[in-house]
């Protein structure tokens, strides 16, 4: 290495992936991408410079080393401390995620072939105004060295799918998903997930309860109590705990953009998060599931793990990485280092957070006088350091004696953080547990999107306030 | 920019993507092509804690033949490569059902002059930013803040090339920097973003952030409700900025647009008049959009009256119009949107406007806006890092933050006053040319904790 640099980290990344959509029977999207490059981090005077390029010739990939080093000198201008990494092994891998059906094999003809009959089936409603369907499938492969003599070799194949319906009437737009929003559900798996969604079965459903909105009465405004199912739970730990446990945002690395956490490091083993039924996890092993979040490394070398998160109901694990573990007291980071691609810096990012199954029936979970059930999330926001949240979902269902009496329409609920898991009162049991994949959220600057995993059952929370997102159309 | 893709460059690379598709049995191809190189400081905690630098190239190819159409895309530029990525595009096509709306390739077409591109921001080094970062942090420090934010420099060629002669070639230059000061309970932020580096006052921009979280200081909570609000210009931004991907004609035809059945109705305040103009001074990306028709100037609003809507040349065919060049790289499942806002201003300065204010509420910024209603295009979002009471025409203090539920219909309806126009940049959509803006019965819903 160049006199001065403490370490360096290099990964060489190729990715290959493949979009196709239909929007009222015609195609949407059709198209497909491969790209490679490679980015080298250095730690030069104690400071971070990084450089990508996807010039591989020896020439690109010498200027981009010497330009990461260039920028750590340059960020010695501005440095207050020097940067110390938490020991870490060295490791020499090569791991390949489970990809029952290979996506890149199945012809192309035949993926539009299954997304134009679920489109055809969505359109067989005549008051649905817009369909949409979509498949999206990648393959990343991702060669990691660094100056610790590590070499590890992965590659993750993921898929995605879902179907949308949309009807406009009068003056309203309404919309129904499956078998989530943001494009459906998106796991570490090949075509098989295409498969196990059986989204022609599901598309007749979706049309009709799109529809049926209009009719639906106006969701109610006040406290009530709230179930919600699990793709939208899914939704409300990636907000309300994933966000929140990011150590870099805690200490004040993303307060310009993504903003600070309310879990401040005095309230590490003290705080009381939830209710003593909640327990979440931060976990990017594959015995956790085949989530967005599941790997064997990290970007920085370091093995997947499970931390604990929630225990009991008590806050008890950030996200931590190699640079940010000590802080939090921890000796060794705990893994969440991802990066967006090879132009990317890898940051703290949620791996798969998750609750943990509870041990409630369907059937108890609904087992209560009156309560509003809430699916698929329509709209999210939560303040910029995570404590007060209001999310919208596109149906929900009136409870009574345990049963659904009618459909509402525009439902929203809103909240503190901490207050509504501590009012979390009956969760799911395993067999209600699915790892939905979030693919979309948004981190760094420059901004970089990646895909989270989030295990979540069906819960229900007492008090909750709904219906204040609709204020603004009527209701005073 | 020692990677730089000229116009020469560009027209050799299609050259090759040519031969290759003709090699194939392909005729009518078209090329997108992408480079440049992005350099970003990032600060926090009064330091510089992430610095990065990123040089890329990305070569996207459209085939087209009987009616089908498909995209393949790669980083590589090597004959190896540039033969994969055709026969990748040529795969794709093929395996597709012919379109009987699909229109041939775009003819050539002439373009208005834009410049754009500053040498000295394509070629800013590390040590400048880190400069203007260090200058920042110490008025931070003066005052015992801490200062978090970015310094970037990044130059971009964009170039579109087809079969038929389509021949569209832009380079630009962009710098941004923004700045989040902190104090015990408050914060404050600022953020502007140029064409030219040198135009950007970064110190200035510091002591705005510094100054906002000095006022701000030991907020007060007032009950949520509706309030006449001052928007900055980069709050009005993110709001409603939000709006604009509902004029495209696509959007109007899926029937997903709030503008549905309201085209040519009043439907804000006449003081409203928002158009899209590639040309205008403070905007930004080339004048042609991703089939290489040349953009043309749109009249979206005026008056409070939605005049007219960005279209492609698939979707102005439909409709029976001109394309207004705002369609994006086909294939596409959204069509088209205005990318170059600019909403009229008016005369009133920040301090007349809250000069003018018995009672109401300035915002400096909104954060993580989400639409709620389609229809009505009610928004939700929190205020952040400065928000301030007036009361009798003076700030009176700091305020905690509020959550908003509120329509944008209503918003633009409700607009008594504009400051003048200027490039304002947020978080929550893409720059655009937007004034302050004073608006009545803003809907705050909800407090949270700071």
């Amino acid at each position: 290495m160049v006199s001065g640099v403490s370490y360096a980290d290099v990964r060489v990344v190729e990715t290959r992936d493949r979009l196709l959509s239909t929007r009222n029977g015609r195609i949407g999207s059709l198209e497909s991408s491969e790209t490679m490059g490679v980015g080298i981090r250095v730690l030069a005077g104690g400071c971070w410079g990084f450089a990508a390029t996807d010039d591989l010739s020896t020439q690109g990939i010498r200027h981009a080393a010497a330009l990461a080093v260039s920028i750590a000198r340059a960020s010695s201008r501005a440095a207050k401390h020097k940067v110390v990494l938490a020991p870490e092994q060295k490791y020499e891998a090569t791991w390949i995620s489970p990809c029952a059906i290979d996506p890149f094999s199945i012809p192309v003809e035949r993926q539009l072939a299954l997304l134009a009959e679920v489109d055809r089936e969505i359109r067989q409603n005549p008051a649905v105004t817009l369909s949409e369907t979509s498949m999206t499938f990648a393959r990343i492969r991702q060669v990691f060295a660094s100056s610790l003599g590590s070499l590890i070799d992965q590659t993750r194949t993921t898929a995605g799918a879902g179907c949308a319906a949309y009807s406009f009437q009068g003056d309203e737009i309404q919309k129904r998903s499956y078998p989530n929003s943001f494009g459906g559900q998106y796991q570490l798996k090949g075509y098989e997930l295409v498969e196990e969604l059986k989204l022609v079965e599901h598309a007749p459903r979706i049309a009709e309860e799109a529809v049926g909105l209009h009719s639906a009465g106006q969701c109610p405004e006040g406290e009530w109590t709230l179930i919600l199912d699990s793709s939208q739970l899914g939704l409300q730990i990636h907000e309300s705990i994933g966000h929140p446990i990011e150590l870099d945002r805690v200490l004040g690395s993303e307060a310009n953009y993504a903003g600070m956490s309310f879990l401040t490091l005095d309230q590490l083993n003290r705080l009381r998060y939830g209710s003593p039924i909640v327990e979440a996890v931060c976990d990017a092993r594959l015995e956790h599931g085949p989530g967005l979040g599941t790997f064997a490394f990290d970007d920085e070398g370091v093995p997947a793990q499970c931390t604990p998160i929630v225990r009991e109901g008590l806050f008890v694990g950030y996200m931590t990485s190699r640079e940010t573990a000590a802080a939090a007291g921890a000796t060794r980071s705990n893994g969440t280092m991802r990066a967006a691609g090879w132009n990317r810096l890898p940051l703290i990012r949620m791996t798969n957070v998750s609750v943990l199954p509870g041990e409630s029936t369907l059937e108890q979970l609904f087992d209560v006088d009156r309560a509003v059930y809430m699916e698929t999330n329509k709209s999210w926001s939560i303040d910029d350091k995570r404590h007060q949240f209001q999310f919208g979902c596109e149906i929900a269902w009136e409870i009574r004696n345990g049963k659904r009496v009618r459909m509402l329409k525009n439902p929203t609920y809103s909240g503190i953080t901490t207050e509504f898991w501590n009012s979390c009162d009956a969760i799911a049991d395993r067999d209600h547990w699915v790892l939905w994949g979030v693919p979309n959220c948004g981190k760094g600057q420059p901004e970089q999107v990646m895909g989270t995993g989030h295990g979540a059952s069906p819960a229900r929370f007492r008090n909750i306030r709904i219906g204040s997102g609709y204020r603004g159309k009527g209701a005073e | 920019m020692s990677r730089m893709l000229s116009r020469e460059t560009c027209a050799g690379l299609f050259d090759r993507v040519q031969r290759a598709a003709k090699a194939r049995g392909v005729t009518d191809v078209e090329a997108w092509i992408a480079s440049g190189e992005e350099s970003l400081t990032r600060f926090a905690n009064n330091t510089i804690h992430q610095n990065v630098s990123e040089s890329s190239c990305h070569l996207s190819v459209r085939a087209a033949e009987g009616g089908r159409t498909a995209r393949a895309t790669t980083n590589r530029l090597d004959d190896e490569a540039i033969g994969a990525v055709v026969e990748g595009a040529i795969e794709l096509t093929r395996a597709s059902e012919p379109d009987p709306e699909l229109l041939p390739l775009a003819e050539p077409a002439a373009y208005g002059e834009i410049d754009r591109f500053s040498p000295s921001t394509a070629e800013a080094t590390p040590d400048e930013r880190a400069v203007a970062v260090a200058e920042a942090v110490r008025i931070a420090e003066e005052k015992g803040q801490t200062a978090a934010g970015i310094f970037s420099t990044e130059y971009s060629v964009q170039a579109i090339l087809n079969s038929r002669g389509v021949f569209g070639w832009h380079a630009e230059t962009l710098a941004v920097f923004s700045i989040t000061a902190l104090a015990e309970d408050s914060s404050g932020w600022a953020k502007a973003s140029a064409a030219d580096h040198r135009s950007l006052d970064p110190a200035a921009l510091a002591r705005r952030a510094v100054d906002k979280a000095l006022a701000s200081r030991n907020p007060r909570e007032v009950p949520p409700g509706r309030y006449t609000v001052i928007l900055e210009p980069a709050a009005a931004l993110d709001l409603a900025g939000q709006m604009f991907g509902d004029f495209g004609a696509t959007a109007l035809a899926d029937q997903r647009s709030f503008l549905t059945g309201r085209l040519g109705t009043r439907l804000f305040g006449e003081n409203i008049h928002i158009t899209d103009d590639v040309f205008h001074p403070l905007q930004a990306g080339p004048p042609f959009d991703g089939e290489g028709v040349p953009r043309r100037r749109l009249r979206l609003v005026e008056a409070g009256v939605p005049r007219e809507v960005a279209s492609s040349r698939a979707s102005a065919r439909r409709a029976g119009g001109e394309p207004t060049g705002h369609g994006f790289p086909l294939p596409n499942e959204y069509g088209e949107a205005p990318l170059n806002i600019v909403i009229a201003g008016g005369d009133a300065s920040l301090d007349s406007l809250i000069a003018s204010t018995s009672k109401g509420i300035l915002v400096t910024r909104l954060w993580y806006i989400r639409e709620v209603d389609p229809y009505e295009k009610i928004m939700t979002g929190m205020t952040r890092d400065g928000t301030f009471l007036i009361e009798d025409g003076r700030v009176v203090g700091g305020l905690r933050n509020f959550r908003f539920n509120q329509g944008l219909v209503e918003l633009l309806g409700n607009v008594e006053a504009l400051g003048p126009a200027e490039r304002a940049s947020g978080e929550e959509t893409f720059d655009m040319v937007v004034p302050a803006m004073k608006v009545h019965g803003f809907h705050f819903t909800e407090l949270t904790r700071f």
